[in-house]
């Protein structure tokens, strides 16, 4: 896994991006991984029965992916310091969800190299379903 | 406003207060399960030894996961995003997660949790009339260090 360090970073430096399919068994996997066993993100008929068009992504796993994204991007040394992210449009089971991110800003804090970013999930026709903001720290080359 | 509200006044005096304390257990299971259902494939998520020599305490707690909460079905769980107040809304979306990390958490670690509602709202959405309540969430480990602040949003509707 390479390291990326501070010193690499440019304000406007888009992020590696991770698409992950969110299929049956994902959301089942996350439901045992989660804790969160609501029968909306696993069972099609309890989905449909509340008016939903099918199973949906669990909100904190697009959450935890994006967080998978930035702790493949900051490498083994990097941190993730803060995740933020709004649910506002709905993933629905099988389609991808693409994770990605752009640098706002970088600032030294306390004795921490901080990177700002903006970061997101996206649907397969483009739409922002989660945005978000995130900070990470980075290890120095100095 | 000169809609209906649905706050009533006892729902905001249930602002500012805080939850009985609920423990979290971070173990090395519930690391690699989630780690596997995020599609995490560093072994610092998994492998004990691999995250020692990474200069880790143990395995590693994947960005938002912070333990299991201990479960005994004797024992009644809080109703998901409640606080025990009189909501008129049955459906639940989650709105939204944000958590800041103070320190690293691993496996081994055992979190105490407190909840408190921070805010209370209501809009007319897509879905309807929608109650938003934010909430805050402490994670202290053991040595009683705060290790993340979760704040929440959900919406009733």
């Amino acid at each position: 896994m390479p390291q990326l360090y501070f010193e690499d970073i440019k304000q406007g430096q888009d992020i590696t991006t991770l698409v992950e399919n969110c299929n049956s068994q994902r959301l089942v996997f996350w439901a045992a991984g989660s804790g969160d066993y609501y029968q909306i993100h696993y069972d099609k008929d309890f989905a449909q029965g509340t008016g939903l068009p099918e199973r949906i992504v669990h909100g904190a796993l697009k959450h935890a992916l994006l967080g998978r994204m930035l702790h493949e991007w900051i490498g083994e040394k990097g941190r993730v310091k803060q995740l933020a992210c709004q649910y506002r449009g709905m993933d629905m089971i099988d389609k991808d969800v693409i994770c990605k991110g752009v640098v706002t800003g970088t600032k030294s804090e306390n004795g921490q190299n901080l990177v700002e970013l903006d970061i997101w999930t996206e649907d397969p026709a483009g739409n922002k379903t989660t945005p978000g903001s995130a900070v990470v720290s980075l290890p120095s080359r100095s | 406003m000169t809609q209906a509200t649905v706050i009533t006044d006892d729902m905001r005096a249930a602002i500012g207060r805080e939850s009985d304390p609920v423990t979290y257990e971070v173990d090395n299971t519930g690391c690699r399960q989630f780690a596997r259902a995020v599609g995490y494939t560093n072994p610092v998520f998994y492998d004990e030894t691999y995250a020692s020599t990474k200069g880790h305490r143990g395995i590693v707690a994947p960005p938002g996961f912070l333990g299991h909460p201990i479960t005994i079905p004797s024992q009644q769980p809080r109703a998901p995003g409640g606080f025990g107040l009189d909501i008129p809304f049955k459906r639940v979306l989650n709105g939204g997660t944000d958590i800041e990390y103070f320190d690293d958490v691993c496996a081994g670690d055992i979190l105490t949790a407190t909840t408190k509602l921070a805010d209370l709202s209501e809009r007319e959405g897509r879905v309807g009339p929608m109650l938003i309540l934010s909430t805050e969430t402490v994670y202290k480990n053991q040595a009683g260090q705060t290790v993340a602040i979760m704040r929440g949003t959900t919406i009733r509707y």
